[in-house]
């Protein structure tokens, strides 16, 4: 009887083997993320799904915490030690950090197969592809130069939309003041103080300036009059938050507009959800408006991708390129970015599901590729590596939140880039 | 049969002799390596070209020069300056206050001392979330005030960049002088009632008793007192990142607050390393000379 028990389990065990040798041809995919909650889970839910529908075998590691900040730890130590999983959540100019390392695959099979160069906006190839290769792709554009507000309260001081200028904002902010409305809802933690920075560099100084100053770094730029008058409306948009702005999260901030408590908010597109999540309807409750332009319009964009990391093994490779080939795919771009807020990183997506504000997103994504007013967002990480716009925004955030000059706040800038870059 | 149960004792008794040193040799070789290994590891780090990656490129002190040539550095020592100096000399003052309160043989004394011990059992992280909401101005303290009806009270140090670093004072001396308490109260129980009685006999008051003649003795828990405490502070990072944040903007940065968003966010590993030497030097000119005192004072006494 033990006897035959023992050779039962080995014959289970060999069973086992030949079945887990028979999987070895099934392509698999190790993917490293931090969506973890809410709307992004689901969306992640919905990749899977996907991927498994497609015969792949899908490996979930999510590393929640920091913004990805632990997620990067991990992936760190995930490389130096040789294991790299096979598709990372990163973005921007993190990609082609890696890049450099020589960690990332080619992906320019699928690309062709595919046409992405057809489909993908030219500005995010270039973030997507390294020396000309792609080794990335991206899932989705959020908008950040959006003004979210609250028509009740514009209509107490008799505005029906967002202001289109900047000297029409601070008008109408100075009326709602004297109604006794806080103008802008904001939370003061260096992220969100950079974000309203940068859309007010886009607004005041135009799509050209944007990307002299912000992403070519030109010292002219810098310390123009135009950046003066940047910060000197960083000033007065400091006296248009609350006293209890610092630290608070931006989802707080967006419930404030949400609840009357004040009448805008400054913010990419992730603030959609949380209007939409509470039942408002878009045009009704509450309005989405580009951010003020007084120099041309333009379009700020944050794009999430994954960044292919080089594997070893037929069915890992297999898995990263069907995996590549989905995310791109028109399916997953629609079911990912209804439940994300964004809009497709991809032409040739139907947009007939979406919401008015994503409509228009993608209207003025269009507009502004041809005027080039589409450029990478700095605040979010997608214009600069990380060291660089960490400089930038430290300055920003100490303008923001003490009694800096502009003109001190300018040569800081200059000192701080130039100490970041050797 | 006769010599294996020879060698047997000799094994035991060579395995008696040395066990200390067996039990004690993992956990040795352990923190060799990931304690010392790893400083010496970082102390590298900040003389390479590090930047997202460890890179064993040799930049000389390039990085202390980077270091100390940036605003937010200096915010942050000087963030340190502060926080540790007040941190340290209110949580004596009211550590030793309480425990020589305590000491008068009072009726609820356990209860008072459970009072005053248990937020040392708390985490800092929730420390410092409970602090930030009281001390919000939309959301506790001064709010409460208001509508209580005092309409022009105003405490808005946790929102004000230049009062935000002693919002952080506030939660860890909160947190840290009833600890201090219990040191000096066990210190206080352990001086000699024989000198105090004869003090009493002589006539002395008792302020005389303690300015003169107790709190002297005890001099030695000042001194442990004050490394606790000064290690705690330099060291301290998960209060500022519950509390402010490390804002408004970086008006609360710590250096261990500094560390992290080099080396975690910004892909600075080389600065990051340097700062964290930094720190390292920073507690060594606190323990080296404590240390050195101990042992010295041992061998006297021995």
């Amino acid at each position: 009887m033990k006897l035959s028990k023992s050779i039962l389990a080995a014959g289970v065990g060999i069973a086992a083997l030949a079945s887990a040798s028979l999987a070895h041809a099934e392509p698999t995919a190790e993917v490293l993320h931090w969506w973890t909650s809410g709307g992004e889970a689901k969306a992640v839910a919905a990749l899977k799904k996907d991927f498994e529908e497609h015969g792949g075998k899908w490996q979930d590691s999510p590393v929640a915490g920091g913004a990805g900040d632990a997620a990067m730890t991990v992936l760190r130590s995930r490389v130096l030690s040789g294991d790299a999983p096979s598709a990372v959540q990163l973005k921007g100019p993190a990609i082609q950090e890696w890049a450099e390392q020589g960690a990332l695959a080619n992906l320019n099979d699928v690309a062709k197969k595919e046409k992405w160069d057809e489909v993908i906006p030219q500005r995010i190839q270039e973030i997507m592809k390294y020396k000309g290769d792609y080794v990335a792709v991206p899932v989705n554009i959020h908008r950040v130069n959006w003004i979210w507000s609250n028509p009740e309260l514009l209509a107490k001081v008799g505005a029906t939309e967002g202001p289109k200028t900047w000297a029409e904002f601070n008008t109408l902010a100075d009326k709602l003041k004297a109604a006794g409305i806080t103008p802008l809802a904001h939370g003061g933690q260096p992220w969100q103080d950079a974000t309203i920075f940068e859309t007010v560099v886009l607004g005041m100084g135009g799509p050209e300036f944007f990307q002299k100053a912000l992403i070519d770094l030109d010292e002219d730029a810098l310390k123009s009059d135009t950046m003066k008058n940047v910060f000197d409306e960083m000033r007065k948009i400091r006296g248009y938050v609350d006293p209890d702005f610092p630290g608070r999260d931006w989802n707080l901030a967006t419930a404030m507009v949400m609840n009357g408590k004040a009448a805008m908010q400054i913010m990419g597109d992730w603030a959609k959800g949380e209007f939409l999540a509470a039942g408002k309807v878009p045009g009704k409750d509450f309005l989405c408006s580009a951010t003020p332009a007084d120099n041309g319009n333009g379009f700020l964009f944050n794009t999430d991708s994954f960044a292919m990391f080089k594997v070893d093994g037929e069915d890992k490779i297999e898995g990263q390129k069907l995996l590549a080939e989905l995310i791109v795919g028109k399916k997953f771009q629609k079911t990912f970015n209804l439940l994300k807020g964004s809009i497709p990183a991809r032409t040739g997506v139907s947009l007939d599901d979406f919401d008015d504000c994503a409509k228009k997103s993608a209207a003025d994504m269009a507009a502004d590729e041809k005027t080039g007013g589409f450029l990478p967002s700095m605040a979010h990480g997608m214009a600069l590596p990380g060291h660089l716009s960490g400089a930038i925004v430290d300055v920003v955030t100490a303008h923001f939140n003490s009694d800096m000059t502009s003109d001190e706040a300018m040569n800081r800038l200059v000192e701080a880039i130039e100490l970041a870059k050797d | 049969m006769g010599a294996s149960s020879s060698t047997e004792s000799n094994l035991m008794a060579s395995l008696q002799r040395n066990l200390s040193k067996i039990v004690v040799a993992p956990s040795f070789a352990a923190s060799l390596f990931f304690v010392y290994g790893f400083i010496i590891w970082t102390a590298w780090m900040a003389f390479s070209k590090s930047r997202m990656m460890p890179v064993y490129d040799w930049a000389g002190l390039r990085q202390y020069e980077r270091l100390w040539q940036m605003e937010r550095w200096h915010v942050a020592i000087e963030n340190l300056l502060i926080f540790g100096g007040l941190f340290i000399v209110i949580c004596l003052f009211l550590g030793c206050l309480l425990a020589v309160l305590l000491d008068q043989r009072i009726r609820a004394e356990g209860v008072l001392r459970t009072v005053f011990l248990y937020p040392m059992a708390l985490s800092f992280i929730v420390t410092g979330t409970v602090w930030k909401w009281i001390l919000n101005p939309g959301l506790g303290l001064e709010k409460m005030m208001h509508d209580l009806g005092w309409a022009t009270f105003k405490f808005d140090w946790l929102v004000n960049s230049d009062f935000a670093i002693y919002t952080v004072v506030i939660a860890a001396v909160w947190q840290a002088s009833g600890f201090i308490m219990a040191m000096f109260l066990a210190a206080l129980r352990g001086v000699d009632q024989d000198i105090i009685r004869a003090a009493y006999m002589d006539g002395a008051s008792l302020p005389r008793i303690y300015f003169g003649i107790i709190i002297p003795s005890i001099r030695p828990v000042f001194l442990s007192a004050i490394v606790v405490l000064a290690h705690l502070a330099v060291k301290s990072f998960d209060l500022v990142i519950a509390l402010t944040g490390g804002g408004p903007g970086y008006s609360s940065d710590l250096p261990a607050t500094f560390m992290y968003t080099m080396a975690f966010q910004r892909n600075q590993l080389g600065i990051s390393a340097a700062s964290a030497m930094m720190m390292l030097a920073t507690v060594m000119a606190i323990i080296v000379p404590y240390l050195y005192s101990e042992l010295r004072g041992g061998k006297k006494n021995g």
